[in-house]
């Protein structure tokens, strides 16, 4: 599960996340992050069964967390399958199926949103989670 | 053994011709032999969809009343060249609109046609006693227009070179995105399905045969422009009807930070005649060999990074400099075979016969490059060749009695040996003085990855440099890194004086 983690950096620079993990146990791996001196945003990725308890400590420790709901969307009648988006994406979020089709496995996609800004044909956009 | 091209066409038109696609063929002669193909395969079809810049097309609107002899032309914005007759214009597939830049372009005028949408023709002119209006505004769709006739002087590229980047930072270009450090491939074409390498030397491709172009039926004009076919990138210059067109094949697209293209979607049938045709049309992936070009290099010769065949380019994978590569396609190999097999199913039911070229293409032609008589500037002719620099174990305080002694902002750093190791700007130091913690020298607050220029280097590509890394001096070095001279923003003035200014 992918949880969208904000903070304010104006208390301090506290490790929130190495916090998190040392008290709670989890193994949190962290997908995305900008910081910059007054806030942060990381977009990190956990166990389902751990969720609750991931986003209370996190709660605690004065982040703001929300469920990623967003995925990346593919417009099929936009999409010529040409496969641009395929060597650019750092997580091998697409790949062809043996018919040259483009696949699209948006359970892998940090929404970093490099293949939308790069798509020849603006097939790519971002949606809510259906 | 040989056939006529009125076998074969009789054989069309009795619904008895065998056609297979060229994905089809090499399997077909590796079993029937080539005797056996050329008895066996009547014609064999070919397809590539992928983006093709030279194209666009010929529009004739009608005459409005009061007659206008337009000048200057737009459809939705973007403009067409209109230096035809009154109401003729061509617009060309990459012309980007006036409000939407890159995001809207000539190519999506073509697609918004063809997908039946309505377009504002906006024109101008000063008037005459024939044509007395000046202005014009309306809605049209393609059904309204007299003609709107595809023509694109420059499609069906035989092949065309992959595409990496060896700098430090990410490259937009008409290959696509290319990561830094060789960090991905990019690559356009069909393979064995792209129609002139199923025909390399132009025996049965040349001027009134027919492909499809965008869906249409269409005719290949003849040799496209920068046709080079002596060194196997041959082209073809093609047309077709656009009111026939469908924009399952033809689509418009953005290559991000590059431009508008248009996509097309071309193919053409090879009539079976001979030993030779089978031959050629039993080519294979692993026959049709690419350079990877450094995109990196700013010049027209790009060094090449290696050689692959489109069999390594389909596999997804490539090994660069030991490390295993991604490889994005920029064409759509889905979309050439449903060209190659809508062309085959228009062959077997007899809506499109084959025919010779009435003009061959000469398979000899080699493009060259420009010639130009006049040199654009080069960093050598304006940089400046006072040259104040600082040794990196010196303090903060004597670079900025320089800076302020040289009246410079800019203070290349160098080791003992001369070689350029880094650079402090006014600002470095001004912040060294606000935070003065426990830094005193200049290795410090240096810079160290310093982006610098050469003499030879011409002055736009310099200035790039300057625009792209938002910075307003380059160092010029030698062969060795010792500064030869500066290169500012104020240098610049120079070409606005002088005799570049012509």
């Amino acid at each position: 599960m992918k949880l969208l983690v904000t903070f304010s950096r104006k208390e301090g620079k506290k490790p929130i996340i190495a916090q998190v993990v040392r008290d709670t146990g989890v193994l949190v791996n962290v997908e995305r992050a900008v910081i910059d001196s007054s806030e942060g945003e990381a977009l990190i990725d956990i166990p389902d069964e751990s969720c609750r308890v991931v986003k209370d400590k996190l709660a605690d420790l004065g982040a703001s967390v929300r469920i990623l709901e967003e995925e990346i969307s593919l417009d099929e009648n936009e999409c010529v399958d040409c496969g641009a988006c395929i060597s650019i994406c750092p997580q091998e979020v697409f790949s062809f199926d043996e018919e040259f089709r483009l696949r699209v496995d948006a359970k892998r996609c940090v929404l970093c949103g490099r293949c939308i800004e790069i798509c020849p044909h603006r097939a790519l956009s971002r949606r809510i989670e259906s | 053994m040989k056939k006529t091209i009125h076998q074969i066409n009789e054989r069309i038109r009795d619904g008895n011709a065998r056609v297979v696609t060229a994905e089809e063929m090499p399997a077909l002669v590796a079993e029937l032999g080539e005797e056996g193909a050329l008895a066996e395969v009547d014609v064999v079809t070919t397809g590539t969809f992928g983006a093709m810049c030279s194209s666009g097309g010929f529009f004739n609107f009608g005459h409005a009343d009061p007659p206008i002899r337009m000048e200057r032309v737009w459809l939705n914005d973007v403009e067409a060249y209109a230096g035809l007759a009154a109401v003729d214009a061509y617009l060309g597939a990459t012309q980007q609109s006036t409000t939407r830049e890159e995001n809207y372009g000539g190519a999506h005028v073509i697609e918004d046609f063809i997908a039946g949408k309505a377009v504002e023709l906006r024109a101008i002119s000063r008037g005459t006693d024939c044509y007395p209006r000046r202005t014009i505004n309306t809605d049209l769709l393609l059904d309204n227009l007299n003609q709107a006739i595809m023509c694109n002087p420059r499609n069906g590229y035989q092949r065309y070179n992959a595409a990496s980047n060896s700098t430090d930072r990410v490259l937009h270009t008409y290959m696509g995105m290319l990561l830094p450090g060789c960090g991905n491939v990019t690559y356009s074409g069909a393979g064995l399905l792209n129609p002139i390498s199923n025909d390399p030397h132009f025996r049965v491709i040349g001027s009134g045969v027919p492909c499809l172009l965008g869906g249409a039926a269409g005719m290949v004009i003849g040799e496209g422009t920068q046709a080079s076919p002596a060194a196997g990138f041959g082209t073809l210059m093609v047309t077709a009807d656009m009111k026939q067109m469908d924009t399952e094949y033809i689509r418009a697209a953005t290559m991000t930070g590059y431009g508008v293209t248009l996509y097309v979607g071309l193919g053409i049938p090879i009539p079976i005649l001979d030993i030779e045709t089978v031959r050629s049309t039993a080519v294979r992936d692993e026959d049709i060999w690419v350079d990877i070009l450094d995109y990196g290099i700013p010049s027209r010769d790009r060094p090449s990074l290696g050689k692959v065949n489109y069999a390594m380019l389909k596999s997804g994978r490539l090994e660069i400099n030991g490390e295993e590569v991604r490889i994005s396609s920029l064409s759509s190999l889905r979309k050439a075979r449903r060209v190659a097999s809508e062309l085959k199913k228009w062959i077997e039911s007899g809506k499109m016969v084959v025919c010779l070229p009435t003009r061959r293409i000469d398979p000899a032609r080699r493009a060259g490059p420009m010639r130009e008589t006049a040199q654009g500037p080069r960093v050598l002719e304006i940089m400046d060749r006072r040259v104040i620099t600082i040794s990196e174990d010196e303090p903060i305080r004597d670079a900025a009695k320089k800076l302020l002694k040289g009246e410079t902002n800019h203070l290349p750093v160098i080791n003992g040996k001369g070689v350029l190791v880094g650079i402090v700007t006014t600002y470095d130091v001004s912040k060294a003085v606000v935070n003065p913690d426990k830094i005193s020298h200049v290795r410090d607050i240096m810079r160290r990855r310093v982006i610098t220029t050469t003499t030879d280097e011409p002055v736009d590509i310099a200035v790039r440099k300057l625009e792209k890394h938002n910075i307003s001096a380059l160092p010029v070095v030698d062969k060795e890194f010792h500064v030869v001279g500066m290169l500012t923003a104020m240098d610049l003035g120079k070409l606005f004086g002088g005799r570049w200014l012509k």
